[in-house]
């Protein structure tokens, strides 16, 4: 499809691949590179911003649940840069695939933070609609996004549209079947995919070396396409690489893997307990990596940042927790019933019985 | 009218879907040049090109994965799984995504996708390529799962699967892809929501599905011959299950058989008998019986007959029904 044959074959080898020239030997931009690539003041202001208001969020989201208000709460808490740098990289037009710890991702994408957390509330399995904010629902099952977002971009590809679909995960996810086989298709069918490899270090209590032999991004030489290595608590370099692998992919030129090295602050999740694995000494040396104070670095360096801004972004990000608050405490808890409404577009009969005498059942005395 | 195969009337519809609806798709292993192992997509490449109609890698989950991506982007993806047992790497895909998109996206996701896979046993195959994968199927909400036993019902019920918005689980009974039948094509879309009785008769229904309809149609013949009248309903929908019919023949008729090729320990069987059992306490003359495979991975070719369903096995079952 798309290709004939011998176009498949043709990327077999890929030529030196320029993103790569971008980042030195730490996976950070080159000066030369970040010149070329002249992202502005207020671009990285921006980015600065959503990241700043993003942690606040995800510290508000540690508050609900200790507070009983969320039944689980996944932290992202280093995970800023790859997500917001990532998420604001993609133009509007094109498509995001997101992970569970994702949420920077969605929040960049426009849904409101407090529709968003219902999620976590068990009010929904998926809080917003894909089209609206062309953005799938978090993914649970690890792995098994990334071939939908392969499948999309197959779409995109087969409507001619000029889409480039970005598509997240951590590095534990890169042990499945499924991920190797989305990569495989992604080169075969030269899909315009951008796969973000969020590496924070550990899949709950197992550390990277017991999860990947090798390197991430070496795996995409194997299927066809290039990969790269980037410092993934750097936005300016998540930014910069993951946009050129946008325009890549969206010029024909196939997919692109970005294994962002990161790492993870919090807890797994609110149910895990991170001191049966690991030490405060083993976090320590990350938090020197920490994405803010590199954002606030860089600004600084420009002449661009200011104690005010610094506030603003604060009193933004307290604003912005308290309206999460609000609406994901207000939000009404779904009719049992509606379970039944969502299974199919076209319910057979059966079912809408079944919903019937369900309903009955739990409010006795109605009028089903 | 032409005189055409199981096989045929599946190829017919997909060629008349892909020519209807501008957004299906047809893809899986071996199924553009080759035209399926089967041959069920045997030209349909030539005809409408590698975009619609294309071989991908063999990797049965993301086969069923991609249909999730290519549905949310609005294509009417059909995939084939080349074999029964080989679709248990896409369960996942299937059952975690394929089936749940829609109410993860609170509706606004349509699963308008196909998943085909030819069943069943009774070709003298080596092992994986005669299982009666259903019930994993059926026990999914959000999956549609139906079966056809003739060349005008594969016909239909093909055309609605890919016309319908939801996923659906084709299953088809690959002993009866050389079975043929006078047909007029087009035909229109079957309800993917009914049995039919193929077979109307008093004193039993044997209720059976995709192989086990030819089996049932066998034993009915048989018993007329010894003076018993028995119906055979032919399920065509797993699920939904199309209790209404059921239930009004077993009214009739006061005895049920339930015949697959699928293990009898909680096939298909052990619903119809309960809800049956449930529904029709006060009327059935005789507990529900069931005539399926036995608790044991399917065996090998040389034997797989004493395994299988067949007429005698089904009569043995009625008269069980009628000792009562
Ligand atoms: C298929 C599957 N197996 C197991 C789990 C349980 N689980 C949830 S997250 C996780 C670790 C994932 O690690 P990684 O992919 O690195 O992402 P991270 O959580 O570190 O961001 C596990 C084992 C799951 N959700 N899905
Ligand atoms: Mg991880």
């Amino acid at each position: 499809m798309v290709d004939t044959l011998g176009a498949r074959a043709a990327h077999d080898s890929h030529p030196a691949d320029p993103i790569a020239a971008m980042v030195n030997a730490d996976g950070l931009l080159t000066a030369e590179a970040e010149r070329a690539a002249n992202i502005s003041d207020d671009v990285l202001r921006d980015l600065y911003r959503r990241m700043a208001i993003c942690r606040r969020l995800d510290q508000e989201g540690l508050n609900l649940q200790r507070q009983g208000e969320l039944g689980l709460w996944g932290p992202i808490a280093g995970h800023e840069a790859a997500q917001v740098g990532a998420a604001m990289a993609m133009a509007e037009t094109d498509w995001i695939f997101p992970y569970y710890r994702d949420f920077a991702m969605t929040i960049c994408r426009g849904v409101d933070p407090g529709i968003a957390m219902t999620w976590f509330r068990g009010l929904t399995h998926g809080a917003w609609n894909p089209y609206e904010h062309r953005l799938g629902p978090l993914i649970i099952s690890v792995g098994t996004q990334v071939p939908h977002a392969v499948g999309f971009a197959i779409g995109c590809k087969l409507d001619h549209e000029p889409t480039a679909v970005l598509v997240g995960f951590g590095e534990g996810s890169t042990s499945t079947g499924d991920w190797h086989e989305a990569m495989n298709f992604a080169g075969v069918f030269k899909a315009p995919v951008v796969f973000l490899c969020e590496n924070n270090q550990w899949a709950i209590s197992v550390p990277m070396r017991e999860q990947v032999a090798g390197r991430v991004a070496d795996r995409a030489a194997g299927y066809g396409f290039p990969g790269l290595r980037i410092d993934g608590s750097d936005v300016l370099t998540v930014y910069t690489v993951v946009r050129a692998a946008a325009d890549r992919a969206r010029h024909g030129e196939g997919p692109y893997l970005v294994e962002a090295l990161t790492y993870r602050f919090q807890a797994h999740t609110t149910s895990d307990d991170p001191t049966r694995y690991r030490t405060d000494a083993d976090v320590e040396p990350w938090r020197a990596k920490d994405s803010i104070a590199r954002a606030t670095a860089r600004l600084r360096d420009r002449g661009a940042f200011s104690d005010d801004f610094e506030r603003a972004v604060a009193a933004e990000a307290e604003e912005t927790a308290l309206a999460m608050r609000a609406t994901l405490l207000s939000a009404a808890t779904p009719h049992p019933g509606q379970a039944f409404d969502l299974v199919f577009a076209n319910p057979p009969a059966s079912l809408l019985r079944e919903q019937a005498e369900f309903v009955a059942e739990l409010e006795p005395g109605s009028a089903e | 009218m032409t005189t055409i195969t199981m096989g045929k009337a599946l190829n017919e519809a997909l060629r008349d879907a892909l020519r209807d609806d501008p957004r299906v798709l047809v893809y899986g292993e071996d199924v553009g040049r080759l035209g399926g192992v089967f041959r069920v997509t045997d030209g349909l490449r030539a005809e409408f090109g590698e975009e619609r109609v294309f071989d991908t890698p063999l990797a049965e989950s993301t086969i069923a994965a991609i249909a999730v991506g290519l549905a949310i982007k609005g294509f009417h993806p059909v995939a084939e799984m080349q074999f029964d047992a080989f679709s248990y790497p896409a369960f996942n895909q299937i059952t975690s995504n394929l089936a749940k998109y829609h109410t993860r996206t609170q509706g606004a996701c349509n699963m308008q996708a196909v998943i085909r896979i030819p069943y069943g046993g009774n070709i003298g195959a080596v092992e994986h390529h005669s299982e009666s994968p259903e019930t994993y199927y059926v026990h999914t909400a959000g999956l549609k799962v139906v079966t056809p036993s003739t060349p005008a019902d594969a016909y239909g019920l093909l055309r609605a699967a890919i016309a319908d918005p939801d996923p659906v689980i084709f299953l088809e009974p690959k002993a009866r892809y050389w079975s043929r039948q006078d047909l007029d094509l087009p035909a229109p879309p079957l309800p993917l929501d009914r049995a039919q009785i193929v077979r109307p008769g008093t004193d039993g229904t044997i209720i059976a599905y995709g192989p086990t309809v030819q089996v049932a149609l066998a034993a009915a013949e048989a018993a007329e011959a010894e003076g018993a009248s028995l119906e055979v309903v032919d399920l065509r929908s797993l699920s939904p299950l199309d209790l209404d019919t059921l239930s009004a023949s077993v009214r009739k008729t006061k005895r049920a058989v339930v015949v697959h090729e699928a293990p009898v320990f909680m096939g298909i069987g052990a619903e119809i008998a309960a809800r049956l059992m449930h529904d029709l306490f006060d009327v059935l003359a005789a507990p529900v019986e069931r005539v399926g495979s036995a608790t044991v991975p399917y065996p090998p070719a040389r034997v797989e007959k004493l395994f299988l369903p067949d007429a005698d096995r089904v009569l043995e079952a009625v008269d069980r029904t009628r000792q009562y």
